[in-house]
C-alpha cells in the first residue's frame, strides 16, 4: 500500500434512446439526422413562447438502478442512494478471491441535452455553426459517491453500467457516438495512519476531467491524473480544483476553465412543468416492466442451467447472447420429446451450448439456434461412432452395391450421393457426415474411376 | 349608430339578422383606428387584410370580429415585440394557442396592441414604443401592462381584447379604462406562445365591453394545450350558460376595505356601495376582517405579497429573458430597457446560491399561507370581491421612476394571483368630474369561473350609471 490514495467519483451522461426529445414533440436522432436543425421546434429552439411539455416516456423508461425511489417533484431527483455491484479483484490474487465491491450512487436525474456547437472556417472566416437537432434530448445523469480507488474499479463500473443501460435497451451508450459521457473527479488522499484507516475527510479540491470519448482514454486520463497529482504532493505542492481535459494526441491532461463558482449557477423549480406524481401501483408496473439485468441473469444461468461463473459473465454479455443461448436450450430441450431414442441418447446440455457459443463463437445472425442444435449435435454423435465402425460399414456398402459401384467408375457423380447415403444408413444416422464422405472417397480413390 | 361601438354579442346577433354587415363594421372600426390611434398609441400594428380574413370567417361562431391582441401573444404575419426593442421586427414562426383558437373560432385578430415592455408593468408608460394614452381621459394612463388592450376595448377600436395578466395586468388596466377584464384560474387557457413574464403565474384572458362578451371570448381560448403542460384537463364550460343565475342566497366576502390605505378613499365607498347593490339582490355580504396572520374567517393582508410577489415574478422573469441572445432573432441584450434590466439583475441575484433559500424558498413558504387563507375563506364564501386598484386611472407620468410602481399598484389582486385563483373586473362607479372609473374585482375559488360570471352580471344588469 503506497501513501496515497487516489479518491475517485464519476459522473456518466447517458443519452436516452427515446422516440422524442425531452419536452417537445421532436424526434429524438440526433446521429443519424441528415443535416443540421431539422428536428428542432420552438420549445427546443428556445422561441419567445416556447414552453416545455414533459415526454412521459423518458421517465417511464427509466432505469432501475438504485433502490430507494424518490420521485421527481421539481428539483428532486428521480431516484437517490442507489448502489450497483461490482467486483474488486484484489492485485495478484486469482479470480477466486473477488470482493464484492459496492459502488454508492448518489443521484440519477434526467436532464435535457444542449445543442451542439461546431466550429469551423467558411469562405475564409472562423465560424461558430450551432445544431440544435441535440437540443432538448433526453439525458440521464448519474452521480456515484467517491467510491472507486482504482482505475481498474471505474474500468469495471462502466463496463457494467454501459451493459445493463443496453440490456434495458434504453440507449446505444457508446462512448464514442457520445451517446454515453463520462466526467471523472479525482483527487489523491495521503495515507497517514494505517493502511486500514476508514476515511476520514476527503481531500479539498477535487480535478474534473472531460474530453473522454471512449474507455480507454477514460484509463489513461485517470492514470495520468493519478500520477500527476500524486508527483505534486511528492513536491510538497498541493494540487488545485480544476477542469482538465485529456489530450489523446499528448497523452497529458491540460487545464480546461477555471471552474465556475456554485452561485454562477442558478436553480428554481420549472413553473412551466407541474410535478410529476406517480401512484406506488405505477411505480410496481413499471418495476415489472424491467427486463432480467445482467446479474440477475447471470446467477439465474447458473443456478438452472448449471452454468460456471465464468461461463454465464460471457454468456450474459449481452441480451442478444443470453437470448440466443435460450432459445438454444429450448430447441435442444423440445426435440428430447420426439421420442426417437437415439436423441434422448445423446442429449444436448445447456452446458454443452454454453460450451459451443464460447468456444466457436458462431455467427448468432447467421445460424438459428434450431441449426446451431443441429451442428452441436452431429459434431457431438462423431465421437460416438469409431472409424473402424465407418470403414465397416463403407466395406459393406462396397460389396454389397456393385451397381453403383459400377456406376460410379463410369463417372457418374450421383453415384457417389447415393453410396454415402447407403453408409449413412448403415451406421443407423450416427457419425459425421464430412468424416465418413472423406472416407468413403478415400475408399473409392482405391477403385479407380 | 356607429357599429364599432357595439359589443360582441349584439353585433354578432346583428350580423345573424344581417342588419348590418361586416364591411360597414369593420369601415366604422378602421376609421376609429385612423382618427384616434395616432393620439391614444394602442395599437403596434395594424392588420390591412383584417377585412378580408373576416369575410373568409363569417359563417364561424365569432363570425369574423375584429379581436385586439396584447402584442405578447405570437401571431404569424404580424410582428410581435412585447412592446420591446429587442423583438423590434421580430416576425414569429408559429402561432400562440390563444389566437390560433380565437381564428379557428372565427375571429379576426385586427391589430397588436402596446403593453409596458415585456408586460413589466401597470402603466404602459414603460413601453419601447411610447405611451397609451387613457381613451377615458387623456392626460391619464390606461393602466398596465395589458393597457392597450384595454383602451383599444374603451376606444371602440375593436369589439372585444386579449390580454394578459401576472397580478392585476387585465383586471387593473380594465378598471382604469372602464371595461370588463378577466383573468382565469392558472391553467384555465395555454401560455404556449405568450412572450413568458412570470411562469407560475401568466393567465391570458378577455377584455370586454360587457360581462357576457368576456365569458364567450373565454370559452373559445380555455382548455388543456398539449404545448402547455401546466393547462388544466378539466373541459372548459359554456360560460355564457349560467349568468343569469344570480346572488340570492349566495355568501359575498367584502376584502381589503379597511386596509389603512383604502379606509375612507373613494374605493371604500365604491366597495360599500357595490355591497350594497348584492345585498338588495338577495345575498349576504360580510366584510372579511384585515389580519396579520392566517386566522379563521379573516383576510392575509396584501402586504406580505408585495415582497413575495417581486421575489417569485423577478426570478421567473430572470430564467425567461435569458434566451434573449439576439443571435437567432432580434437584436441584443443591450436593447433592454431601465426595467427589464432592474428586473434581470434583482432575479439573477435572488436566485443566486445562499440567497435562493433566503429569498424564493421563504417566499414560496408565504405563498402556501396565502393558498391556504384562500381555500379557507371559499369554505364559508361563494366569492370575495375587493378593488383590482387602490384608486383612479394616474395621470400620465406617474410611474416614471418608481421602481415598485406596479407592485403597489396591484397589490391588491397578488395575493389571489399567487393562489392561481380566477378574478373578474367589471366597472363600478364613474367621477363624472375626470370621466374615469373604478373597477370592482369578483373572486372565485379555483375553476369557479362560473359563479364568478354570474356575480359579475348580475351586478352589471343592477348597477344604476349616474345621469
Amino acid at each position: 500500500m503506497g501513501k496515497y490514495e487516489p479518491i475517485i467519483g464519476l459522473e456518466i451522461h447517458v443519452e436516452l434512446a427515446t422516440a422524442s426529445k425531452m419536452f417537445c414533440g421532436c424526434k429524438n436522432d440526433p446521429f443519424f439526422a441528415s443535416d443540421p436543425n431539422i428536428y428542432t421546434c420552438p420549445v427546443c429552439l428556445g422561441m419567445p413562447g416556447g414552453l416545455p411539455v414533459p415526454n412521459k416516456k423518458a421517465v417511464e423508461f427509466y432505469p432501475d438502478l438504485p433502490k430507494g425511489y424518490q420521485i421527481s417533484q421539481y428539483d428532486k431527483p428521480l431516484a437517490i442512494h442507489g448502489s450497483l455491484e461490482i467486483f474488486n479483484y484484489p492485485i495478484n490474487q486469482s479470480t477466486n478471491n473477488q470482493i464484492k465491491e459496492k459502488i454508492r450512487i448518489r443521484r440519477v436525474h434526467i436532464e435535457e441535452d444542449t445543442g451542439k456547437l461546431i466550429h469551423a472556417t467558411i469562405e475564409g472566416k472562423r465560424v461558430s455553426l450551432v445544431d440544435f437537432n441535440r437540443s432538448g434530448v433526453p439525458l440521464v445523469e448519474v452521480v456515484t459517491e467517491p467510491d472507486f480507488r482504482t482505475v481498474e474499479e471505474v474500468d469495471q463500473f462502466l463496463k457494467k453500467l454501459q451493459q445493463i443501460i443496453r440490456y434495458l435497451s434504453i440507449s446505444g451508450a457508446d462512448m464514442e457516438k457520445g451517446s454515453m459521457r463520462l466526467e471523472p473527479s479525482i483527487s489523491i488522499l495521503p495515507i497517514t495512519n494505517t493502511t486500514n484507516n476508514p476515511i476520514i475527510q476527503y481531500p479539498t479540491y477535487r480535478v474534473e476531467l472531460k474530453n473522454i470519448n471512449s474507455f480507454r482514454f477514460a484509463r489513461k486520463a485517470i492514470e495520468y491524473e493519478i500520477e500527476r497529482q500524486t508527483a505534486m504532493l511528492d513536491r510538497g505542492e498541493q494540487p488545485i480544483q480544476q477542469t482538465r481535459g485529456w489530450s489523446e494526441d499528448k497523452g497529458v491532461t491540460l487545464p480546461q476553465r477555471a471552474k465556475e463558482e456554485a452561485q454562477d449557477y442558478r436553480y428554481f423549480p420549472e413553473p412551466d412543468i407541474p410535478p410529476m406524481r406517480w401512484e406506488k401501483s405505477q411505480i410496481s408496473k413499471l418495476k415489472s416492466q424491467i427486463p432480467e439485468l445482467p446479474d440477475q441473469k447471470k446467477e439465474r444461468f447458473m443456478k438452472t442451467y448449471g452454468l460456471s461463473d465464468y461461463d454465464s459473465d460471457l454468456i450474459t454479455e449481452t441480451r442478444k447472447l443470453a437470448d440466443y443461448f435460450e432459445e438454444a436450450v429450448k430447441v435442444a430441450e423440445s426435440t428430447l420429446d420426439t421420442g426417437n431414442q437415439h436423441i434422448k441418447q445423446h442429449h444436448i446440455s445447456p452446458k454443452k451450448i454454453a460450451n459451443w457459443m464460447i468456444n466457436k463463437q458462431p455467427d448468432i445472425d447467421a445460424i438459428l439456434p434450431s441449426q446451431l442444435v443441429q451442428d452441436i449435435r452431429a459434431a457431438s454423435l462423431v465421437v460416438d461412432v469409431s472409424i473402424d465402425e465407418i470403414t465397416g460399414a463403407i466395406e459393406q456398402v462396397v460389396r454389397e452395391q456393385s451397381k453403383a459401384m459400377s456406376d460410379y467408375q463410369k463417372g457418374k457423380e450421383q453415384a457417389l450421393m447415393f453410396l454415402l447415403g447407403q453408409v449413412i444408413k448403415e451406421l443407423k444416422g450416427k457419425g459425421d457426415k464430412q468424416i465418413i464422405t472423406e472416407k468413403l472417397k478415400e475408399k473409392l480413390a482405391l477403385y479407380g474411376r | 349608430m356607429k357599429l364599432n361601438t357595439l359589443t360582441l354579442t349584439n353585433a354578432l346577433a346583428l350580423l345573424k339578422k344581417k342588419e348590418i354587415s361586416l364591411e360597414e363594421l369593420y369601415r366604422d372600426i378602421e376609421k376609429a383606428i385612423e382618427e384616434k390611434n395616432n393620439e391614444l398609441n394602442i395599437y403596434l400594428t395594424v392588420d390591412k387584410e383584417a377585412m378580408k380574413k373576416a369575410r373568409q370567417a363569417q359563417e364561424l361562431p365569432l363570425g369574423g370580429l375584429p379581436i385586439a391582441v396584447k402584442d405578447n401573444f405570437l401571431t404569424i404575419g404580424l410582428p410581435t415585440t412585447a412592446s420591446s426593442n429587442v423583438l423590434d421586427g421580430f416576425m414569429p414562426p408559429y402561432e400562440s394557442t390563444v389566437t390560433k383558437r380565437l381564428k379557428e373560432s372565427g375571429g379576426v385578430v385586427i391589430g397588436k396592441t402596446n403593453m409596458d415592455a415585456w408586460a413589466h408593468g401597470s402603466s404602459t408608460e414603460t413601453s419601447d414604443f411610447g405611451p397609451t394614452k387613457n381613451p377615458r381621459n387623456l392626460k391619464h394612463l390606461p393602466g398596465g401592462s395589458s393597457g392597450g388592450s384595454a383602451a383599444a376595448v374603451a376606444a371602440d377600436m375593436c369589439i372585444a381584447a386579449i390580454g394578459s395578466e401576472t397580478a392585476g395586468s387585465i383586471r387593473q388596466p380594465a378598471a382604469w379604462c372602464g371595461v370588463v377584464g378577466l383573468k382565469p384560474t392558472y391553467g384555465r387557457v395555454s401560455r404556449a406562445g405568450v412572450v413568458a413574464m412570470g411562469s407560475s403565474l401568466d393567465c391570458p384572458g378577455p377584455i370586454g365591453k360587457t360581462v357576457e362578451d368576456c365569458a364567450v371570448l373565454l370559452h373559445v381560448i380555455a382548455g388543456k394545450d398539449e404545448y402547455d403542460g401546466t393547462t388544466s384537463s378539466q373541459t372548459a364550460p359554456r360560460y355564457q350558460k349560467n349568468l343569469k343565475d344570480g346572488v340570492k342566497g349566495m355568501r359575498i366576502g367584502l376584502c381589503y376595505t379597511d386596509h389603512p390605505k383604502l379606509v375612507g378613499t373613494p374605493v371604500d365607498v365604491a366597495m360599500r356601495e357595490a355591497g350594497k347593490v348584492f345585498e338588495r339582490l338577495g345575498a349576504k355580504v360580510e366584510l372579511v376582517k384585515l389580519s396579520k396572520s392566517v386566522k379563521p374567517n379573516t383576510i392575509l393582508t396584501p402586504d406580505y405579497a408585495i415582497g413575495l410577489y417581486t421575489i417569485v415574478q423577478r426570478g421567473e422573469v430572470s430564467s425567461n429573458l435569458a434566451r434573449y441572445d439576439g443571435i437567432r432573432y432580434g437584436e441584443d441584450r443591450s436593447h433592454f430597457g431601465e426595467e427589464a434590466k432592474r428586473r434581470i439583475a434583482l432575479g439573477t441575484f435572488i436566485l443566486s446560491k445562499g440567497y435562493a433559500d433566503k429569498y424564493y424558498v421563504h417566499a414560496q413558504k408565504v405563498r402556501s399561507l396565502y393558498i391556504q387563507n384562500f381555500k379557507e375563506l371559499f369554505e364559508t364564501y361563494d366569492v370575495l370581491v375587493s378593488s383590482p386598484s387602490p384608486g383612479f386611472a394616474l395621470p400620465i407620468g406617474a410611474s416614471a421612476g418608481d421602481p415598485m410602481f406596479g407592485e403597489l399598484q396591484d397589490m391588491l389582486v397578488e395575493p389571489s394571483s399567487l393562489a392561481g385563483l380566477p378574478g373578474i373586473s367589471i366597472p363600478c362607479f364613474r367621477d363624472p368630474e375626470t370621466n374615469l372609473y373604478l373597477g370592482l374585482n369578483i373572486m372565485a375559488n379555483h375553476w369557479q369561473e362560473e359563479k364568478m360570471f354570474a356575480v359579475a352580471y348580475t351586478f352589471e344588469q343592477n348597477i344604476r350609471w349616474d345621469p
